[in-house]
């Protein structure tokens, strides 16, 4: 039987959803951040270890905690492994949109679930600068 | 395992014997009732035959039970009939008065609504206790000179929990009597859509004057509806057009729906007690198992509930991706979650219970059917802790969002 998610999320939402990338808290991290509200449904937590290499900054690792519906899980799957050894200035740049596309699209009313999901990023990275 | 259906209060499937009955009012016997040829009164006989069937369940006469092509439909026909019927004995700025509970089904909320907005009614809307129940205490206090509909719900479709039909049948029936001439007749509706299969709905019993429900919760096939209208009851059609169904409800009659309605009444009536014991049973193995997983607390009243339905909160974890994850594991369920809802608000009748928004995200409703195997509980409950732990395991500590929100 064709299962109804699969109208309703892309394999890749379904694959992040079920199996997610970078699960988990990182004990000595460096940066963090807590977004959205029990309240709406959707409640974000990132964890960064953040480290000088070179004079550049790079994210040595991110993990999430996420309570919430099955796009919040797989869009903050997808932003961890999108930043994951990145540059900060490059990871900086990754928006909703990329984040949505590189799960194969995301519902229209599913969308706010990226936005929250880089808002957590941007979040971290400003935690991360203001304790420098 | 093969898939386990447990959403019956959403939508059954179509039985067998049911869609052996209704398939030859297709191809064969497809004549049009209003036709006096042989085809025409082949299909007619149907159609009575199947108004009978309705009837024996409800303990009325044929001539009370009108064919719809929903529950929604026939609750839309029952108001906005009624009050439509209604409105030239109210002068003067007076307006006909609807009690209802803020735990009804769309379809009478939204009708309900629609009567406010046209400025026909007035409308009270009944608070429920905790386990989703009226109190016919609140009936009888919010009786006023103009009401003249009052509509309870026999079952609640998301909590499961049974109201007190007969007893408010019986109180009106005790302030209808006491009533002067001057005061208008208080009819009663009820929607018993997720009652007809195990719960007693003889129409003289509950006291009802209107009482509707659909096919497709009980084995028929969806887009067919039934409204029962005790004999005496004012009520104008919604749709104009033809003579059918007593110039209520004009249209060709919908002939192998109906039959496959007639067919699947007949069928739910039979050994009834015993399938309802039996679904109890299982049921209650259901409850139990998922009450010993942590964090989790059932909703609806404990014992006085429909014996198809259980429901759950499951604290710390979200009813999509809990949905999602049974899903993957082929057990179907609901959830009232707001992410499931095109408007991302959360069940209005979950609010009503007094649950929290952000504990209503994690709520589940498991609805049994009659195929339903005590194999098929065991699964589930398996499954269920499985998926339960692996949300709880990805999502942040809830003591510590408690610091960080202080609304939980």
């Amino acid at each position: 039987m064709e299962d109804i998610f699969q109208k309703i999320y892309s394999p890749k939402v379904l694959k992040h959803m079920k199996n997610p990338k970078n699960m988990g808290k990182i004990a000595d991290a460096n940066a963090q951040s807590l977004v959205g509200n029990p309240h709406c449904g959707d409640v974000m937590k990132l964890y960064l270890k953040i480290i000088k290499n070179g004079g550049q900054e790079y994210i040595k690792d991110i993990k999430f905690q996420t309570l919430g519906c099955g796009a919040a899980i797989a869009t903050s799957s997808m932003i961890t492994t999108l930043v994951k050894g990145k540059r900060l200035d490059e990871a900086e740049k990754v928006t909703e949109k990329a984040i949505a596309e590189a799960l194969g699209g995301l519902p229209p009313i599913k969308f706010h679930c990226s936005v929250l999901s880089a808002e957590a990023l941007k979040k971290a990275i400003a935690d991360y600068r203001s304790g420098k | 395992m093969k898939l386990v259906y447990l959403d019956n209060a959403a939508t059954t499937r179509v039985d067998p014997q049911v869609f052996r009955t209704m398939r030859p009012y297709f191809t064969q016997k497809y004549g049009n009732p209003s036709e006096v040829h042989s085809l025409g009164r082949q299909a007619k006989e149907a159609v009575e035959k199947s108004r009978e069937q309705v009837a024996g369940m409800l303990g009325c006469k044929n001539a009370e039970v009108i064919f719809t092509g929903s529950a929604t439909e026939s609750i839309n026909l029952s108001h906005k009939g009624l009050i439509e019927a209604l409105l030239p004995q109210f002068q003067n700025g007076r307006r006909p008065h609807i009690i209802t509970s803020t735990v009804e089904h769309k379809a009478v909320l939204e009708t309900c609504a629609h009567l406010e907005t046209l400025g026909r009614a007035k409308v009270t809307y009944l608070q429920v206790d905790k386990y989703g129940m009226v109190s016919i205490y609140d009936v009888r206090k919010e009786v006023r000179p103009e009401t003249v509909l009052v509509s309870v719900m026999y079952v609640n479709n998301e909590v499961g929990t049974i109201q007190p039909v007969s007893q408010i049948g019986r109180l009106l029936k005790a302030i209808n009597h006491e009533r002067t001439h001057n005061k208008p007749h208080i009819y009663f509706h009820t929607d018993a859509t997720q009652a007809v299969q195990y719960l007693d709905c003889g129409a003289d019993k509950l006291g009802v004057d209107l009482l509707s429900f659909t096919g497709h919760k009980i084995y028929a096939p969806k887009g067919v509806g039934a409204l029962f209208v005790k004999t005496g009851t004012p009520l104008i059609r919604q749709l104009d057009g033809g003579d059918q169904e007593r110039k209520l409800r004009s249209g060709t009659e919908n002939v192998p729906y109906i039959v496959a309605l007639g067919k699947a009444v007949e069928l739910s009536q039979k050994s009834k007690i015993k399938r309802q014991k039996e679904m109890e049973r299982l049921r209650d193995k259901l409850i139990k198992g998922v009450l010993e997983i942590p964090g989790v607390s059932l909703t609806g009243h404990p014992k006085i509930r429909a014996p198809h339905l259980a429901s759950f909160i499951v604290e710390g974890v979200e009813g999509e991706a809990l949905q999602l994850l049974l899903s993957d594991k082929k057990v179907i369920v609901s959830t009232g979650s707001a992410c499931t809802s095109q408007s991302l608000t959360p069940s209005h009748v979950l609010s009503a219970v007094g649950i929290p928004a952000e504990l209503a995200h994690g709520s589940l409703r498991v609805s049994l059917g009659k195929d339903t195997t005590e194999e098929e509980i065991g699964y589930t409950l398996k499954v269920l802790r499985e998926a339960t732990e692996k949300l709880r395991e990805m999502a942040p500590d809830l003591s510590e969002l408690r610091g960080a929100f202080a609304t939980i």
